[in-house]
């Protein structure tokens, strides 16, 4: 056409994964279309129904919160897993903050409550940088928890942090296969407007 | 004949002699008289036409009757009984009754036939007339055949030989000739050769002059002439005293096709062109041309015309197609050799380019940096003089390159969005200095409705300004220079091959560069463009330049759809440049580029903008990437401070850094950065991204020389509007 558009790329190897990933993906959801048939459209259809009333049930039940908005919005074409890739390291992060953490609290003796604190600081950071707002909340009860030096307390919120991200791994997983059911029959995985 | 016979005498005593000869005759008149009839019965039974039966049976019975009364006599010689006198009597009294009939009869029959016999005489001229005609038809519907036959042989080929060879065999044949010759004009014209004969079989190479009576009376009519068998065209054959030559016949033959046909000193250029076709009867024979023959010749005549010019035709066109055939061979060696030395040649100017380029920039990367030394007066004079020319030198390698990319068609433009009025800015304060030496004052008039923003390339549009006004300051001992640029619509003053149509998102950019210097003569306006070409005398020639400017920029501005021209009263009257591009206008406004899916906006502002980012969470080093990412930024990103401060560098514009983690330590970066950076265009910008932005934490970060805060977690468009603020104003205390 007339206008070309300039993007940026960070570096060429970005670019060519970039390239490949985004040209695989149009190719398969282009592929896909041309596949799809009437009743696939209903199949489409019930799907991201599917898909939005399972988001919208996660953010009102207070799993995600606006930051996981925002980081949706950063994913495009250039970059189609981005989400999926923030999300994987915050969960490895969570494994070993909470590892290091159960190991803290676990030591005999005085417990490091500071460096335990540290810990709670990082995943307080990560889970506010994904938006996951439980988590965060959670994080923000344990690090008063470690201040006041309470180790019953700490111990207890811990294993709450523990079945929290578990949790909610669990779900973003299910979310993720509604999306790629979606991509599958056909269908484009809807933008969910939370407000 | 009839005659009374009156024989009824007394009896005498007769002569006995004189009675036996009576007897005896009466005897065979009788007997002829019975036999007449009989005669005529069976032939007239045999004709079966007859039409006069009755009055033949009237005849007969007359006859027989008068045979009867001769008969009768016979006894009368003797006895004369009552009973004979009485058959006598009757006899007598029929014959007289059937003969007065018949008397009466004859007289209408004989006419009638009589009139018969003129019938016949009639019928049988007639008859001999039809005959006549019979047999002159005859001959036409063979000489009809003759042709045709002929027709068909010599139509059969299209080669000019076997035509003219059948004609003659044919006609030999046919009209059982004794010779036949063809007289085919020569080249020039002038003379009629012998070209073909039927009996001789190698016809001696005999010429006539064309210009004979003879010939010309031939010529003149499209019949068949006799001519005399002494004529020069007749004496094929060694004349022989004895024998009498046959009569001669000779016909023009059409050639209706003009061969190669070489008018040198002819001064009288003839249109029609005949060959002539003898024709001679056996010598003693003592024929004569009928007419029919004749006909024939002339018809014949005809064919063979109409046959040698398809020949001919034919001829022609195989010869052009040979022709083509090796124009074709030789165009296809010459592209094949044309391609070849275009690769050779691009070849060469690749190789060349880099090959020339790497020194080049050699000597102007450390002729640039041996400026930047401590160097005596005359030194850094030399050195800006081996700047100078050696970026002439690069300009010159890259306009030749240009050039030969542009001739290809390999080259194609880089659209993009760029402000307009910011060019022609930029354009002045290149030229100002070099007008400034020489005391000519600059004028830029922009149009109002000129678009501020619009699409194009930016690069080559900057060239072409370049090139032209630079071209008005080179060429002007005095005078000033205006440069007026203005939306056009259609304009007569274009030239006359060129409309200008303005469509929906597009425009058309006049720029006008008028001066008052050296001037052009109108003649050498066209040569302006070619490569190569200059026109300037020798003094004005000093300044510079290859000549390829002009023709650089005029494929440049020909790319972009437009047109270019210059006007000039003549030499020493200054001289008015004019070129039209089209470009694209730009809906969007200054902070956004051209519109794209919303997922993706893009700032250009933002593209290639190198940033840093410090934080120690892995989770959110990655999002603030990926935000800074999406925005178009090249990010590198560092876990601790100590990477920060190794890492950062002049090229980053902006250095994100993280500074949630309780102590102070994040704030001392800041402070080390601004170390590090002594010259404040050079230090990055210094962005605090924390958990908490009240009083005292803004407070903090400016004490330590941060130019801006952000809450954690960062939203797009909270990072966008930072950004912008903060390159535009270097500085920035952020709003929620």
């Amino acid at each position: 056409g007339y206008f070309s558009e300039t993007q940026v790329k960070p570096s060429p190897k970005e670019t060519k994964r970039q390239l490949c990933l985004s040209l695989s993906l149009s190719i398969s959801v282009s592929s896909l279309h041309s596949l799809s048939l009437y009743p696939m459209d209903a199949h489409v259809a019930q799907l991201q129904m599917q898909y939005r009333n399972y988001i919208l049930s996660l953010y009102q039940q207070g799993f995600l919160d606006d930051q996981f908005t925002e980081l949706k919005s950063l994913q495009d074409d250039g970059t189609p897993d981005f989400v999926a890739e923030v999300l994987s390291l915050f969960f490895d992060d969570c494994v070993k903050l909470v590892g290091n953490m159960a190991r803290a609290l676990d030591q005999t003796g005085t417990v490091d409550f500071s460096q335990v604190g540290a810990n709670v600081h990082q995943l307080k950071g990560s889970s506010s940088s994904v938006g996951a707002k439980r988590v965060k909340g959670l994080c923000i009860n344990f690090k008063e928890l470690c201040e006041a030096k309470n180790y019953e307390g700490c111990v207890r919120c811990l294993q709450q942090v523990d079945i929290e991200y578990k949790t909610l791994k669990a779900k973003l997983q299910d979310m993720f296969n509604l999306e790629k059911q979606i991509v599958q029959a056909g269908g484009i995985v809807p933008q969910v407007d939370i407000n | 004949m009839m005659e009374v016979c009156n024989c009824i005498e007394p009896q005498w005593p007769a002569d006995e002699l004189l009675m036996k000869y009576q007897y005896i005759s009466d005897f065979f008149i009788a007997v002829a008289y019975f036999s007449i009839p009989l005669e005529l019965i069976y032939f007239v039974k045999k004709s079966a036409v007859f039409p006069y039966r009755w009055v033949l049976v009237q005849f007969g019975a007359f006859i027989v009757l008068c045979g009867a009364t001769h008969l009768i006599n016979l006894w009368t010689f003797t006895t004369n009984s009552r009973t004979v006198a009485l058959v006598m009597t009757t006899a007598k009294v029929l014959t007289a009754v059937v003969s007065c009939a018949t008397a009466l009869m004859l007289v209408h029959i004989i006419p009638d036939l009589l009139s018969v016999k003129t019938r016949e005489l009639f019928l049988k001229n007639k008859a001999a007339e039809l005959d006549r005609e019979m047999g002159l038809i005859r001959t036409q519907e063979e000489t009809g055949r003759h042709v045709r036959m002929l027709t068909h042989e010599i139509r059969s080929t299209l080669d000019r030989h076997t035509i003219l060879k059948t004609t003659l065999v044919e006609l030999g044949r046919t009209l059982a000739l004794e010779e036949c010759a063809l007289w085919m004009p020569t080249r020039t014209g002038l003379e009629l050769q012998l070209s073909y004969t039927l009996r001789q079989q190698h016809p001696v190479e005999y010429t006539v002059p064309i210009q004979l009576p003879v010939i010309n009376q031939v010529f003149g009519t499209s019949r068949a002439v006799k001519i005399s068998p002494n004529s020069p065209v007749a004496r094929l054959r060694p004349v022989s005293g004895k024998y009498l030559l046959g009569e001669v016949v000779a016909v023009r033959v059409p050639l209706l096709h003009l061969s190669n046909f070489q008018i040198n000193d002819w001064p009288e250029l003839s249109t029609k062109r005949y060959a002539l076709m003898v024709l001679m009867l056996p010598s003693d024979s003592a024929r004569q041309w009928h007419v029919h023959e004749l006909e024939l010749v002339e018809v014949v005549a005809d064919q063979v015309a109409v046959a040698l010019s398809h020949a001919a035709i034919l001829e022609e066109s195989m010869r052009a197609r040979d022709l083509l055939m090796e124009q074709n061979v030789a165009l296809d060696i010459a592209r094949r050799e044309a391609e070849t030395a275009i690769r050779a040649r691009n070849d060469f100017l690749a190789v060349m380019n880099h090959e020339m380029r790497t020194p080049m920039h050699a000597i102007i990367a450390l002729s640039s940096l041996l400026q930047e030394t401590e160097l005596t007066p005359e030194q850094r004079l030399m050195v800006e003089t081996v700047l100078k020319s050696s970026s002439l030198l690069a300009t010159l390698m890259n306009d030749v390159l240009d050039l030969s990319r542009l001739e290809d068609g390999s080259l194609q433009l880089e659209l993009g969005t760029f402000n307009l009025h910011t060019l022609f800015r930029e354009v002045l304060n290149l030229i100002k200095p070099i007008a400034v030496v020489k005391k000519l004052p600059i004028t830029l008039n922009l149009a109002p409705d000129l678009p501020e923003f619009v699409v194009g390339d930016e690069k080559r549009l900057m060239q072409i300004i370049l090139n032209i006004v630079g071209n008005a300051v080179k060429f002007s001992k005095q005078g000033s220079i205006s440069v007026t640029a203005l939306v056009t619509k259609s304009d007569n003053r274009a030239p006359p091959d060129f409309f200008v149509v303005p469509t929906g998102s597009h425009f058309y950019l006049r720029v006008k560069v008028k001066d008052l210097g050296a001037g052009i003569n109108p003649q050498d306006i066209p040569k302006l463009f070619t490569k190569f070409a200059q026109t300037q005398s020798l003094a004005t020639r000093s300044s510079g330049g290859s000549g390829l400017g002009l023709a650089i920029s005029k494929r440049f501005v020909n790319l972009m759809e437009g047109n270019i021209w210059i006007e000039s009263e003549g030499v020493g009257k200054g001289c008015t440049a004019i070129f039209d591009v089209k470009l694209g206008i730009s809906n969007e406004s200054k902070q956004s580029g051209i519109p794209k899916v919303p997922a993706n906006p893009q700032h250009v502002n933002f593209a290639g903008l190198k940033v840093l980012v410090m934080d120690e969470n892995g989770v959110s080093r990655m999002v603030t990437k990926g935000l800074l990412v999406h925005l178009g930024c090249e990010v590198a990103t560092v876990s601790s401070s100590e990477e920060c401060l190794r890492v950062v560098s002049h090229e980053h514009r902006v250095v994100f850094m993280d500074v949630c983690t309780p102590g102070v330590e994040n704030y001392q970066i800041a402070l080390r950065i601004h170390e590090k950076f002594t010259k404040r265009h050079q230090r990055p910008l210094l962005v605090a991204l924390t958990g908490n932005t009240d009083k005292s934490t803004k407070e903090r970060c400016m004490s330590f020389g941060l130019d801006g805060v952000l809450l954690k977690p960062v939203s797009l468009d909270n990072m966008r509007n930072v950004l912008s603020d903060l390159l535009e104003h270097r500085v920035l205390y952020e709003a929620m």
